[in-house]
């Protein structure tokens, strides 16, 4: 076999373990900060300051009935959940997490594949994903799972765009769909007069970062863009229904996608592993905590929108400003290039 | 035998256009086991898509049979009734009952009694407007601030605790006062939490007033007109939500509210932010309504009418005088009898106009106990709000409307 075929394999394997350990404990974590930020303690009870609480929770959850509704349609219901939890980690695959190691004498890449298209394929891997809430959602013969269903599929063909065109300006700038390339880019210096500065998109970019993260926000079906769970009028809208594991199966899908686009945005808006003393992994993590401590702090704090509210904050407001951006990145390229 | 599977029509394009609305409409049952109804409450809505088109609350999943009880139990039994009827703001349900009761036998509380009677209401009436705040922004998707103000309702239900024993069901009020000395920490436990709250309640508002989210999910959306507001009778923030100036501690004061110097504020729009902003104000007002009471309060005097027959005597002269002792033990066993009469008491209960109607025919058990809860008839204007909102927007009305199960169904 291939040994570079190999090294990308394991890597794969090592990328999805530590997501998946990763996705456990983003969920002790969403808990703790929420417990700082809303004035208690949080878990406290499993193991020491409550560390053994998602494995408790885990284990909790693959011993619960199972139950399938006798309406449901049961192919469907018992597909779509697994469908969404899939296609979460598999965008991981494009995220570079740093450059070549060597290990016992093998150069080993830190990422499991870089294709010229990477950031066309993270998008088309998380807009694939909706599918299992929607199915899920359709299968439960639940109108509540209806409606859940219904108001994601119509929040992520809006956010879609919105996410896709807010990062035309830095694939203009970068002239690169590969995320190893867009982050090779990013770790020049920018030299301004006395201030050097990171060549970091969100420098060059700072509209685009802004609609990026609402985008990112809603993609993940977060609060205040949690509409399809919105457990205070659809009851848990697409999962009502679901139990057991097949019912964590689309948090962890969740959590993971939280991870994934966090990651993502880091290495197209943060310089990635770049960093301002020696460059590695450890900095693309700390960006991807800022990434997620956003989004805990987002839920903690807002109120959720309503769903026409929601699709005119994206069609009326964030499509028009994504526009102008890309036209004004594009007459700036073309400027900077002599060709205006 | 053998079954006929009939052929389905095949529908014509003609006819699949004339379809009439009802058969693109859905119909959502809404409870009574939804987190947002606030109890067993069952909305059946119709919809076409998220918008409303009918809206027809279900009641009576928590019916107990509250007036019936009255009609069947002696007057000083029923007191702990009253509790479970609003449980959020159990001392005000004690207050008028108790106050319906008084006026029928024709006795008052002494001054001290009166005015901690008025602090214990105005507490209750920010442990309701509490319990509704945190459940609202809950219901309209902040979680955060039903923890924030409930971390505040504790300190209530401590001063609740201090003062009678009980924290939510408090069966505190009693006929001709309070038959229990006042600890001495509760004045000061009282002023502590007059200094932390305001503070806290601006926290409250900065995280509400001006947010956008939260902005335009109130404004504009179930709006009451003022004409529709009166022709539905509703009372409280409801009804001055929509800018109508009624409140029972004014236009009939009851206790020392004459005395109090208190504004009763107005929204203008009648829209769900009006009644927001309108019980955030009606919680500063009851703040300084407490400081004023506690102000103007005698530091010494009697707690309870010892003398009347209608009053359960001291415990100290029933273990001392034989006379009371056989006062108490008629009064426990038999109870007590008012004259024959009836009277209407109503008082400005956290959610509006709580009213008592209670017939006594000389026994002492009353003929009819009728209690006028203001959420049962503020919930008739949800139809009437819910039409043409969209489905996140009923939670916010059922929010709005203030209501607590127990006390709708009784």
């Amino acid at each position: 076999m291939d040994a570079n075929l190999l090294s990308s394999y394991i890597f794969a394997v090592v990328v999805l373990n530590v997501l998946l350990g990763l996705m456990a404990y983003m969920t002790y974590l969403e808990r703790k900060l929420m417990a700082a930020m809303q004035d208690r303690v949080g878990p406290n009870r499993t193991g020491p300051v409550g560390l053994l609480q998602p494995i408790a929770d885990g284990i909790k959850l693959l011993v619960k009935e199972d139950i399938i509704p006798k309406h449901a349609d049961r192919r469907i219901f018992l597909l779509a959940p697994l469908l969404s939890f899939v296609l979460a980690p598999v965008a991981a695959a494009v995220i570079p997490f740093g450059d070549s190691i060597t290990v016992f004498g093998h150069e080993v890449n830190l990422y499991v594949a870089d294709i010229n298209v990477a950031a066309l394929y993270f998008l088309a891997i998380g807009s694939m994903g909706v599918y299992g809430i929607i199915l899920g959602g359709y299968a439960s013969a639940n109108r509540y799972s209806l409606l859940g269903g219904l108001r994601s599929a119509a929040q992520v063909i809006s956010y879609e765009i919105i996410l896709g065109l807010s990062l035309v300006g830095v694939f203009i700038l970068s002239g690169s769909l590969s995320l190893v390339e867009i982050v090779n880019q990013q770790s020049e210096t920018l030299h301004l007069g006395p201030l050097q500065l990171p060549n970091w998109f969100i420098l060059s970019q700072p509209l685009a970062f802004v609609i990026f993260l609402i985008a990112a926000v809603a993609e993940t079906n977060r609060a205040p863009f949690d509409l399809p769970e919105a457990e205070t009028e659809l009851i848990g809208g697409f999962h009502t229904e679901y139990s057991g594991f097949r019912f964590s199966f689309f948090f962890l899908a969740e959590y993971i996608s939280m991870i994934v686009i966090s990651l993502f945005g880091a290495t197209i808006f943060l310089g990635g592993t770049d960093g301002p003393i020696r460059d590695g992994v450890w900095w693309l993590a700390l960006k991807a905590f800022i990434f997620l401590f956003f989004y805990i702090w987002l839920r903690t704090t807002v109120p959720r929108f309503r769903y026409d509210q929601l699709m005119g904050l994206a069609w009326k407001v964030l499509l028009p400003l994504v526009l102008i951006n890309i036209l004004l990145t594009g007459f700036i390229r073309l400027w900077g290039l002599g060709m205006l | 035998m053998s079954l006929e599977i009939s052929q389905g029509t095949p529908v014509e394009i003609s006819e699949e256009r004339a379809l009439t609305d009802s058969r693109r409409q859905m119909v959502l049952n809404m409870g009574p086991q939804h987190p947002s109804t606030h109890g067993v409450l069952r909305v059946i809505l119709t919809m076409e898509g998220e918008t409303i088109v009918g809206c027809d609350p279900v009641l009576g999943y928590l019916h107990r049979g509250v007036e019936k009880l009255g009609e069947t139990h002696r007057y000083s039994q029923f007191v702990p009734w009253t509790d479970r009827t609003d449980y959020v703001a159990a001392p005000s349900n004690n207050l008028g009952y108790i106050l319906a009761v008084e006026r029928l036998c024709g006795i008052e509380a002494p001054e001290r009694a009166t005015y901690w009677r008025m602090i214990m209401g105005e507490l209750a009436r920010l442990a309701s407007h509490l319990v509704w705040l945190g459940t609202h922004a809950l219901d309209i998707g902040a979680l955060s601030m039903s923890l924030y103000c409930f971390r505040e309702r504790e300190l209530i239900l401590d001063i609740f605790e201090t003062f009678c024993g009980a924290r939510l069901t408090t069966n505190m009020m009693e006929m001709g006062g309070f038959s229990r000395p006042i600890p001495d920490n509760l004045p000061g436990m009282v002023r502590d939490f007059c200094n932390i709250f305001p503070e806290k309640q601006v926290e409250y508002e900065s995280l509400l007033s001006a947010n956008p989210i939260w902005l335009s999910r109130t404004r504009g959306v179930g709006v009451i007109e003022p004409d529709a507001a009166i022709s539905m009778s509703l009372t409280g923030a409801c009804l001055r939500g929509s800018g109508i100036n009624y409140d029972v501690r004014k236009a009939t004061p009851y206790l020392y509210y004459d005395r109090m110097d208190f504004e009763v504020p107005l929204g203008t729009r009648g829209d769900v932010y009006d009644r927001y902003l309108v019980r955030m104000e009606e919680m500063r007002q009851s703040i300084s309504i407490i400081e004023q009471c506690l102000d103007q309060m005698p530091t010494d005097g009697p707690l309870s009418l010892t003398e009347s027959p209608y009053v359960i005597p001291p415990h100290d002269s029933v273990m001392k005088t034989a006379e009371d002792m056989q006062r108490h033990f008629i009064w426990v066993i038999k109870g007590f009898s008012p004259p024959k009469g009836e009277v209407y008491q109503a008082i400005e209960h956290s959610k509006g106009e709580l009213g008592y109607y209670v017939v006594s025919d000389g026994t002492p058990i009353p003929y009819r106990v009728r209690l006028r809860t203001p959420d049962f008839v503020n919930l008739q204007s949800l139809p009437y709000m819910a039409q043409g909102a969209a489905l996140a927007d009923v939670v916010a009305l059922i929010g709005t409307i203030d209501i607590v199960l127990g006390s709708v169904d009784r």
